[in-house]
């Protein structure tokens, strides 16, 4: 392992970190040399997450070691506090840094001038979300997803107003309780296993005795509360739609990977610490999770097809996709967690190019559209002709809306799963290793489970397709209002950038879903990561220190 | 002892959990702040409870660890307090503006009157 790698989780951290810190003296005025700082620091955290990714797809499958293990302070496993860099952290790396890139882009054509200190909050969310996805220590996690956090609060409060006051207000409480339950379940962890190392955690609960089994469970609960309410599980997520459907586009954008935090934690912590070998605690709490997001699906669902406006439809299936990542990785074999992987991946770049392409397509409505758009007859004569002679107002309202009607119907089948883009690809992973039926392989889950997975998956499917071509009818099938909607080259580039991404992950769906099935074994099977954390060497001293 | 921490941490959470569910702001916010501490003493008291056995090693006392108390939770504590503080500092802040906007003090911004 070169010596420039290794040191890669901690600048993924840093660098967000130092370029927060330079853009907060800068003078308000100094937009554009704010925006170069924040998207220079941003692309480079992708670079860097990008290196890591290709690191730990390098490693063989049977490799004993993840990618990279840093020990902060030099500190060994138990005592220190550890970074580690596994597959599934430098997927969620990347993923974090390209969402909030995109929305970082967008905001820079006008959203980010709509309050102070845009840019230095993006940087914190980034450092935030990367060291929640790096860390491998409980309070460290706690610690991270708080700076996460505040930055995320500092954010939905962007652009102030009336709505946005009184949805950031809900939001903190909830999240304010949400920490509360957090610290609750992390002592009672502690308090039975004598740890917070999520590596010695995974090696102690085995030989835990049967007196702290409870206290142990009790503490897994509730910290399950607290990431489900992140999350967005159906009984906790009525915050989720008023926040997500009020806040700055951009911001709506980067939150998308918000939800895909307590998913990651589930993913991360879940297998490894109450995985087959955790005794009488195996799968504990499955049924919880596979209930819970079914549930949750379903509230989406209902909520998707009685949707009136485009910001609900796009928080609702926030909501519906996390769900499904619920129930799925609640089934607990690795195939299913492979697809599930997948689905996550292309359904945040969905998700995080929905929202910003309903400002732009609310941009060009009239307050009060959505009730005069029922009325609409048929097709607009200027959809997609390229005739502008006819046309009074000239070519530029058929490029733009052709643009936002290709992106909108990309969203669409994206969301929907149809093919032939990812969103398919992964469903039909799920579904494919939901019944194994070829590899001869016993069904690890009863038929029922299966089954009810297979109509949960298809009629949520069917349930977007018919909200997003009911919206799309109401929004592209109209004749064109007065109001031209005024573009930027800028806002368009994230956008394409998303859905490109999107394409790109079904052109090369054998190479990614192979990377999937890869990360989906080493999360059930936790030994490497519990063997290289603990038997990590530590960091040679330097040869120049010399005896005081 | 133990039965003095145990009902401080139960009056605390009780008290915090009603306030929280109350409709004005401040109520609110009040019940987190009490919250907050009953969580800091849960997870201090999930290092054991001890009397005279100090976390920090001192030359004088014999190097055994069970003359000591776990430091772990004491550090945990003092991260949570300060968290804590300042997100509670910052829900202060936006619940004046939300009572400088909607012009009263509900949670919802739509409270009758008084």
């Amino acid at each position: 392992m070169s010596s420039a790698l290794a040191h890669l989780p901690i600048a993924l951290i840093l660098l967000p970190l130092a370029a927060a810190a330079l853009t907060v003296p800068l003078d308000e005025r100094r937009r554009t040399l704010k925006a170069a700082i924040s998207v220079a620091s941003t692309l480079g955290t992708i670079a860097m997450a990008v290196t890591l990714l290709m690191a730990a797809d390098a490693l063989p499958p049977e490799s004993p070691a993840v990618a990279c293990v840093y020990m902060l302070g030099n500190w060994p496993a138990p005592f220190g506090i550890v970074l580690v860099a596994d597959r599934l952290a430098a997927l969620m790396v990347t993923l974090a840094g390209l969402v909030v890139l995109s929305g970082l882009l967008f905001s820079i054509a006008r959203w980010h001038s709509a309050g102070s200190h845009f840019h230095a909050l993006v940087q914190f969310l980034l450092m935030g979300l990367n060291g929640v996805f790096l860390t491998g220590d409980l309070f460290n996690l706690f610690v991270f997803f708080e700076v996460t956090l505040a930055a995320s609060y500092g954010l939905v409060l962007h652009g102030s107003g009336e709505p946005r006051v009184k949805a950031a207000l809900h939001y903190i409480a909830v999240n304010l309780a949400a920490s509360s339950l957090f610290l609750i379940g992390v002592s009672l962890i502690y308090g039975a296993t004598g740890t917070l190392n999520m590596a010695d955690l995974a090696q102690r609960v085995p030989t835990l005795a049967a007196s702290e089994r409870p206290l142990l469970e009790a503490g897994a609960a509730i910290l399950g509360i607290a990431f489900l309410v992140k999350a967005g599980m159906w009984p906790l997520c009525f915050w989720l739609p008023s926040t997500y459907t009020v806040v700055a586009p951009p911001v709506a954008a980067m939150f998308s990977i918000m939800t895909k935090v307590g998913i990651y934690v589930v993913l991360r912590l879940w297998p490894m610490v109450f995985g087959p070998d955790a005794g009488t605690s195996a799968a504990f709490g499955s049924n919880w999770l596979l209930a819970g997001g079914i549930a949750t699906v379903a509230f989406g669902s209902i909520g998707l097809l009685a949707a009136q406006d485009l910001p609900r439809l796009a928080s609702l299936s926030v909501i519906v996709s996390s769900g499904t990542l619920l129930a799925v990785i609640a089934v607990g074999s690795a195939g299913v967690t492979g697809g599930a992987l997948f689905y996550l991946v292309s359904s945040t770049l969905a998700v995080s190019a929905l929202f910003l392409l309903i400002e732009l397509i609310e941009r060009s409505r009239m307050p009060g559209a959505d009730v005069i758009a029922i009325t609409a007859d048929a097709r607009g004569d200027e959809d997609e002709a390229g005739d502008g002679a006819a046309d009074p107002i000239g070519i530029a309202i058929p490029a733009t809306l052709a643009i936002l009607g290709i992106g909108f119907a990309a969203c669409a089948l994206l969301l929907a799963g149809l093919p032939p883009l990812s969103g398919f690809i992964g469903k039909f992973l799920i579904l494919y290793a939901l019944f194994p039926a070829g590899d001869g392989a016993a069904a690890t889950q009863p038929p029922a489970v299966s089954w009810t997975l297979l109509a949960v998956l298809l009629v949520s499917g069917l349930a977007a397709t018919v909200a997003m071509m009911r919206t799309g009818i109401r929004v592209f099938w109209v004749p064109i209002e007065t109001t031209v909607p005024t573009v930027r080259f800028l806002e368009v580039v994230p956008i394409v950038g998303l859905l490109f991404l999107a394409a790109a992950l079904t052109v090369e769906a054998g190479p990614v879903a192979r990377f999937m099935q890869a990360t989906a074994e080493s999360i059930h099977a936790p030994e490497t990561y519990v063997r290289s954390v603990m038997t990590a060497p530590r960091a040679a001293r330097p040869e120049t220190e010399h005896a005081p | 002892m133990e039965i003095i921490l145990a009902l401080s941490i139960g009056a605390l959470t009780s008290s915090g959990v009603w306030l929280i569910l109350r409709s004005r702001t401040y109520q609110v916010l009040i019940g987190l702040s009490l919250l907050s501490y009953a969580v800091n003493l849960f997870i201090f008291s999930m290092g054991r409870v001890r009397t005279k056995a100090p976390p920090i090693l001192s030359p004088d006392a014999p190097g055994n660890l069970a003359h000591y108390t776990d430091p772990v939770p004491q550090a945990l504590v003092l991260t949570a307090i300060v968290i804590t503080f300042a997100m509670t500092a910052l829900l202060l802040v936006v619940l004046l503006a939300a009572r400088g906007l909607t012009h009263n003090d509900h949670v919802d911004g739509r409270g009758g009157g008084q």
